[in-house]
């Protein structure tokens, strides 16, 4: 019986935890559904961007719209999601020591989002759902295709309830004892908006289906109302998996700390509460609401939801900052960023990941989701400027940094072609804040998000753009290459990594052989003590001070200049 | 004191003993700002609705498309003074209702202002989702079928503006330009 147990565990060689194979299968396999999608939503990338760049123009109307909606879907859901999924499992019964509850449940759901998944891509691929992935009614897909989102939909939220079910376990077997790390934490934060997320879902996608069979009204303005509970919840689910990410990073690759429990655990409370009320600020210039309902409901109850992300803001890299001066890094403000390890993708994603985010998704996010501004700014391409730095050069870059160390440590591989792996992240990171900052520079100009045609060269009026336009779009049209190139540049390590690595052994551990993140050469001490701790604990973050207030500082100036830009249009009320 | 509070941990590791500790200065200061600025990020939303000219309030209300359509005309029939590139040219009194179609790709029909006139511009769809984008200004309102969206509006300069549409709309959504003139 005690044998039996033990071969569904191995022990790992780096953290010394207990993993179980259900659940190290059940990531892996995730893992590579998700850079699948992402390879998928990688290749439209590089069609639209090719289209939207006037001076190319690739793609033929139909085409463009038809890539556009594959790229929304296989990125922001498929890609997110199932790489959410390989989180929920690690975060949960690896972390926590424990068996992996219920595997058969856990392989069903995900063949229930595989299935899914296959069905939308199909419908979008034969040109039945010419929608993007909104679909706002009443534009019409093929039944099939909402029946696929829902299935996905309802796999993972199986996933999310066996995750609960790990903690359930965990602790009645006691494989753990006192609280759930901080990472655990997140992820369980992330589980929880996962489930009111997907009951939005159901809300959604349940009547959008009937009514695509014909046995049922839908209004437009409900639709839209219940899309963005789900579509922008699901952005919550991001942010608190993301920021779990960040703590996880900062630990593996520097020993970065947890600064005060209280404060990142409460956090992580106030994304859950305020998460339902994110829909309002899709539809802050929308008939249907009125103006009470839209300040509230925008502000998140006034802006508490912000506040959390500005509090783990300063955590993260106030933790990272304190692991290394507790490691000895103590020279002036910055001697411990100096001092990093640059060239260690895992850490360079996350730091890239939390600047991105902060600074250029942040920032934009908070400004143009006020009431009023979003006037100046609703469906130009400042929106897909702002989200492409939340979603992708946040999200979907702190994911492509835990891949490198989930490559060691889940597949127990060597990370294939290490030194691009190096640049992986600059590439990436750097290609989408270059477009991202062109795509917002664009839409101050007024051009459209979601447009085949820029030039308008079909319409009765013709559209003269400012002349500024057409360079931005050059910089634009790099930046995106980059970036789908840096993406596509991931996919390839990962998939090479995977199927053709070489074994992670304690020898080639032992000979510092390439493909070996710093974190994993040695793992960094999870925890100090002594007297030392307490002078430093004394001392805090005086470089992590200085960079939040720069934060601040940009953030009250790109906030007023908005305003000041929207006080010079028509009145308007 | 105790010997947790003398060690510190990183987040990978389950919590021992309580947790709940008082918050170090550096975070407390932190915290405090970014509590005074989100009250003021909040503030300033009301004090626009007080102070400043630009709100998406609106008069709202529910409308079929087939009426939305039929008052369109008759604003159309009453105030047509021109027709431009096949579409009528409409000149509505200063504070009139003026009643903007979107429709499948079209924006119908061309509005000729006053500068410094108030008027109340409605906009509905006759089909799907539309987005209104007046350029080069850049004021932008969704436009949902079922529901008039009734905004006052006070152009202050004048010239010759579009109407782009920015929201999806299907094949021929980059074909969707309206036209907007407005005289001294
Ligand atoms: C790999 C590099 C990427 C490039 C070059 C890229 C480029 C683009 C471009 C050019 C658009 C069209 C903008 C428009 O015309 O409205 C777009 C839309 C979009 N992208 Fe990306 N993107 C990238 C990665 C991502 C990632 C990682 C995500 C999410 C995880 C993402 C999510 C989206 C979404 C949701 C849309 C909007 C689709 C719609 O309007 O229906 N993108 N992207
Ligand atoms: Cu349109
Ligand atoms: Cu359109």
């Amino acid at each position: 019986m005690i044998q039996t147990l033990q071969a569904k565990f191995r022990t790992c060689s780096v953290t010394g935890l207990k993993v179980n194979r259900d659940s190290e299968l059940l990531i892996k396999a995730n893992a590579v559904i998700a850079v699948v999608c992402l390879l998928v939503g990688a290749l439209a990338a590089f069609g639209l961007v090719l289209t939207r760049w006037q001076a190319i123009h690739l793609l033929p109307a139909d085409w463009f719209y038809r890539f556009l909606t594959l790229h929304g879907l296989n990125m922001l859901i498929f890609f997110i999601i199932f790489f959410e999924m390989a989180v929920l499992y690690f975060a949960g019964p690896v972390l926590l020591n424990s068996r992996q509850p219920a595997p058969k449940i856990a392989w069903a759901s995900f063949g229930l989002m595989v299935i899914g998944m296959l069905l939308v891509n199909t419908m979008v691929l034969t040109g039945n759902a010419d929608v993007l992935f909104t679909s706002y009614p009443p534009l019409r897909a093929h039944p099939v295709y909402y029946l696929g989102i829902i299935l996905f939909a309802v796999g993972a939220l199986v996933v999310t309830g066996l995750f609960f079910a790990s903690l359930v376990v965990a602790k009645r077997e006691k494989s753990y004892s006192g609280s759930i790390p901080l990472v655990s934490f997140g992820a369980l934060t992330a589980a929880i908006i996962a489930a009111i997320t997907l009951v939005h879902g159901a809300m959604t996608y349940i009547p959008t289906f009937l009514w695509s069979l014909g046995y049922m009204e839908l209004d437009p303005q409900v639709y839209r109302l219940l899309f963005w509970a789900l579509g922008h919840s699901s952005q919550q689910i991001n942010v608190a998996a993301m920021v779990a990410l960040w703590y996880f990073l900062g630990a593996v690759t520097v020993g970065g700390v947890v600064l005060n429990e209280k404060v990142s655990r409460t956090a992580f409370i106030l994304y859950i509460l305020f998460i339902s009320m994110a829909s309002a600020h899709h539809l802050l210039v929308d008939p249907g609401f009125g103006p009470a309902w839209k300040v509230w409901n925008t502000s998140y109850a006034m802006y508490l939801a912000v506040l959390a992300s500005m509090v783990h803001g300063f955590t993260v890299p106030g933790g990272i900052e304190m692991g290394l001066r507790l490691r000895g890094y103590t020279q002036g403000f910055f001697g411990w960023l100096r001092k990093a390890p640059w060239g260690d993708p895992g850490f360079s994603g996350l730091m890239l990941s939390l600047v991105i985010f902060g600074f250029l998704g942040g920032i934009t996010g908070v400004t143009i989701g006020t009431e009023q501004i979003n006037i100046i700014v609703h469906n130009t391409m400042r929106l897909p400027g702002h989200f492409h730095a939340t979603v992708a050069g946040g999200t979907a870059l702190s994911f492509m940094a835990a891949t490198y160390y989930i490559l060691p440590l889940i597949f127990q591989k060597r990370v294939s072609f290490w030194p691009l792996a190096k640049i992986q992240p600059y590439l990436f990171g750097g290609g989408i804040t270059t477009m991202a900052m062109a795509m917002i520079y664009m839409g101050i100009f007024g051009v459209p998000r979601r447009l085949w045609d820029t030039s308008f060269s079909n319409a009765p009026f013709s559209v003269e753009f400012h002349p500024v336009v057409w360079v931005t779009q050059t910089i634009f049209g790099i930046g995106g290459l980059l970036a789908a190139t840096g993406a596509l540049v991931f996919v390839i390590i990962a998939v090479a990594t995977v199927f053709f690595g070489k074994p992670l052994t304690p020898e080639s551990i032992a000979k510092s052989a390439s493909g070996i993140p710093q974190g994993i050469l040695k793992l960094p001490p999870q925890i100090y003590s002594g007297s030392e701790v307490q002078n430093v604990h004394e001392r805090g973050a005086k470089g992590t001070v200085i960079l939040v207030f720069i934060f601040l500082g940009c953030f009250v100036l790109y906030y007023f200049v908005n305003w000041k830009i929207l006080s010079f249009v028509w009145k308007v009320g | 004191m105790s010997e947790s509070d003398k060690s510190m941990h990183s987040g990978l590791l389950a919590v021992e003993g309580v947790w709940w500790k008082a918050i170090p200065k550096q975070e407390k200061l932190w915290i405090t700002i970014a509590f005074i600025w989100c009250l003021i990020l909040f503030a300033m939303m009301p004090l626009w609705h007080m102070r400043g000219g630009q709100n998406p309030s609106g008069i709202r209300a529910k409308v079929t498309p087939a009426e939305y359509v039929e008052r369109v005309e008759r604003f159309v029939e009453d105030y047509k003074v021109g027709e431009d590139n096949g579409f009528p040219v409409v000149e509505p009194p200063a504070g009139a209702h003026i009643y903007l179609l979107a429709r499948m790709w079209q924006w119908y029909p061309v509005l000729k202002l006053k500068k410094n006139t108030k008027y109340i511009l409605h906009l509905s769809s006759a089909d799907i989702n539309h987005g209104f984008s007046l350029f080069p200004l850049n004021l932008n309102f969704q436009v949902v079928p079922g529901y008039d969206y009734g905004l006052k509006v006070e152009p202050n300069q004048s010239g010759d503006f579009r109407i782009i549409c920015n929201e999806f709309c299907g094949i021929g959504h980059h074909t969707m330009v309206g036209k907007v003139i407005v005289i001294d």
